[in-house]
């Protein structure tokens, strides 16, 4: 190998070298190295809030599971609650209607009873008022007619004489 | 049942063959596209220094131009003054590149056109009354070049007092240059599409934050440490970024690219160097007290222990140095290599084996660019990471 002149060489290649070097370092290689490093961050974090809101999303799936449970639990002691308020309600007033049924019948017998007792009296006396009026009727009639009176008579003492 | 078996066969092979057949046909064109590049200019020069030959024939004994692989791979891998973009008509068409000279009279800058193509120093060039002659690519005072042996002359790189102060744009400072260019718009194209883009990455910034995060996750934060890892990944993403481009820039067989600048000692010897002053001035107090004051050693052992541990500070950026750069000029070697076989042989048909030899090479140097690039960094970060080290004694 044939060697040139080495100060042409060395002497440009140091000049380049550390002027690129310095350029790149500025322009380049602080800017990408900046990027690359910001960007790494951002996927960690994106990474991370992603793990974190996994585990809020099942945490909060676990508490809803539970709030659902709870919220059964109650609605199951709720209706059966209800079942038997309703049930005693029913019996409750069952009871009520038929005692007060009972007693008004009650009232209503002694009502009718009453009633026909005042009803009966009221006939008697009509009945005796009436009997009376047609005696004295009768009596005031026959007694104003002679003949027909002797008539009577004769015909009573002619069925007498039969027996 | 036999020709059922064989028929079915058949077809198993006749699909595997169809299955890509157009990718196939493609990659193989393109693959061939740089030896229609070598292979033309060649012949047609040959042909035009045998024109010349044989009108002179009767007069000088018939100078044939043997092909040297040798001479054309150094032409390949050493730095030059003008860019070499092909050969027309015996003629090379070259950018030529400023050459900027720091002489006993001051500074000169002319165009590397000035030397017309000659590196075999007869040529003398007179600038401002000062005359130069190139040799090898090293440009000397033309009366000083003459006092110089032979071999002087061919280790000329190191005759400081014969020859000026050389800071030329050459070929591979052009290429550093663009390639440098290229990647600052690149990666501030890259910058700004962050600020609009606040979602995942597209286009170029998808292409190439993966490498940047390799970078930060695979190298520098396993060997420097969680806690001092981000001062250092500026220099690491550089080093890791410019030799990557540069080796792959290397590897394309065509201006303006294929330069060798990551396979010159010069160049990775400035980046091993500044390395090595990183480490040097990151080292903390744990770092310099194994170098001078080994632990769990007696301090008599110290005139053994502290050259030793001197030499391991410098022997950890040498290895840098050599290791980038033999790995890619080995790479360049080895292809120009198989395509010289073509010339070697003087026949066309050992073209698609050495074709094939070389699309093989190619790929695996584009494995070897990105591969050295990785290492080069991981070294860095790792010796930076020594320095840094927080050790804690038991």
């Amino acid at each position: 190998m044939q060697l040139t002149s080495p100060e042409s060489l060395i002497f440009w290649t140091t000049i380049i070298f550390v002027v690129f070097f310095i350029l790149l370092r500025k322009f380049a290689w602080k800017p990408i190295l900046g990027a690359v490093q910001s960007r790494e961050e951002s996927i960690n974090n994106a990474l991370a809030s992603a793990e974190s809101a996994r585990l809020e999303m099942l945490n909060l799936t676990a508490s809803n599971e539970r709030i659902l449970q709870e919220a059964r639990v109650e609605r199951d002691a709720l209706l059966k609650e209800a079942r038997e308020m309703r049930e005693k309600m029913i019996a409750d007033s069952k009871a009520e209607a038929q005692a007060q049924g009972e007693r008004m019948i009650e009232q209503a017998k002694t009502a009718i009873a009453a009633e026909k007792n005042a009803a009966m009296a009221e006939l008697k006396s009509q009945v005796s008022t009436l009997s009376l009026d047609i005696a004295e009727k009768l009596l005031k009639n026959e007694l104003s007619n002679k003949e027909a009176q002797t008539k009577l008579v004769e015909n009573m003492l002619g069925d007498v004489k039969l027996n | 049942m036999q020709k059922i078996l064989k028929r079915k066969l058949d077809n198993n092979l006749i699909m595997v063959f169809s299955n890509k057949p157009v990718q196939f046909l493609l990659v193989a064109l393109v693959a061939s596209i740089p030896y229609f590049g070598f292979a033309n200019p060649a012949v047609d020069s040959l042909s035009v220094v045998n024109e010349p030959v044989a009108a002179h024939e009767a007069h000088a004994a018939p100078e044939k131009k043997e092909f040297n692989a040798t001479e054309l791979i150094n032409d390949h891998i050493k730095d030059s003054h003008e860019f070499h973009i092909a050969d027309w008509e015996g003629h090379p068409i070259s950018l030529y590149l400023p050459v900027i000279l720091w002489t006993n009279n001051g500074l000169e800058v002319f165009s590397a056109e000035a030397f017309h193509h000659d590196n075999t120093g007869e040529h003398v060039v007179d600038i401002n009354g000062q005359k130069f002659v190139r040799f090898n690519e090293v440009i000397f005072y033309a009366d000083k070049y003459e006092a110089l042996a032979k071999e002087q002359r061919e280790l000329g790189a190191f005759e400081f007092d014969a020859r000026p102060l050389d800071f030329s744009i050459t070929k591979n400072v052009f290429s550093m240059f663009m390639s440098a260019l290229v990647m600052f718009f690149l990666f501030l194209v890259v910058a700004r599409s962050y600020k609009k883009n606040q979602l995942a990455p597209k286009g170029l910034a998808g292409f190439l934050e993966p490498l940047v995060t390799f970078v930060r996750d695979d190298i520098a934060r396993p060997n420097i440490g969680e806690k001092q890892y981000a001062k250092y990944m500026p220099y690491l993403l550089t080093i890791f970024f410019f030799i990557w481009i540069n080796n792959l820039i290397g590897l394309i067989p065509f201006f303006p690219f294929s330069s060798n600048l990551t396979g010159n000692i010069y160049f990775t010897f400035v980046l091993a160097l500044i390395t090595f002053i990183v480490t040097t001035l990151s080292g903390n107090k744990d770092y310099w007290g194994h170098i001078f004051n080994t632990p769990g050693v007696p301090f008599w052992l110290a005139p053994i222990m502290i050259p030793v541990e001197i030499i391991g500070m410098l022997t950890k950026p040498f290895a840098l140095m050599i290791r980038l750069f033999a790995n890619i000029t080995a790479g360049h070697i080895i292809i120009l290599s198989l395509v010289s076989l073509i010339f070697i042989f003087e026949t066309v048909w050992i073209s698609p084996i050495s074709g094939a030899f070389v699309l093989f090479m190619s790929v695996l140097e584009m494995l070897v660019a990105a591969l050295q690039a990785y290492v080069f960094t991981l070294l860095s970060a790792l010796f930076i990471g020594q320095a840094v080290a927080e050790h804690d004694h038991h």
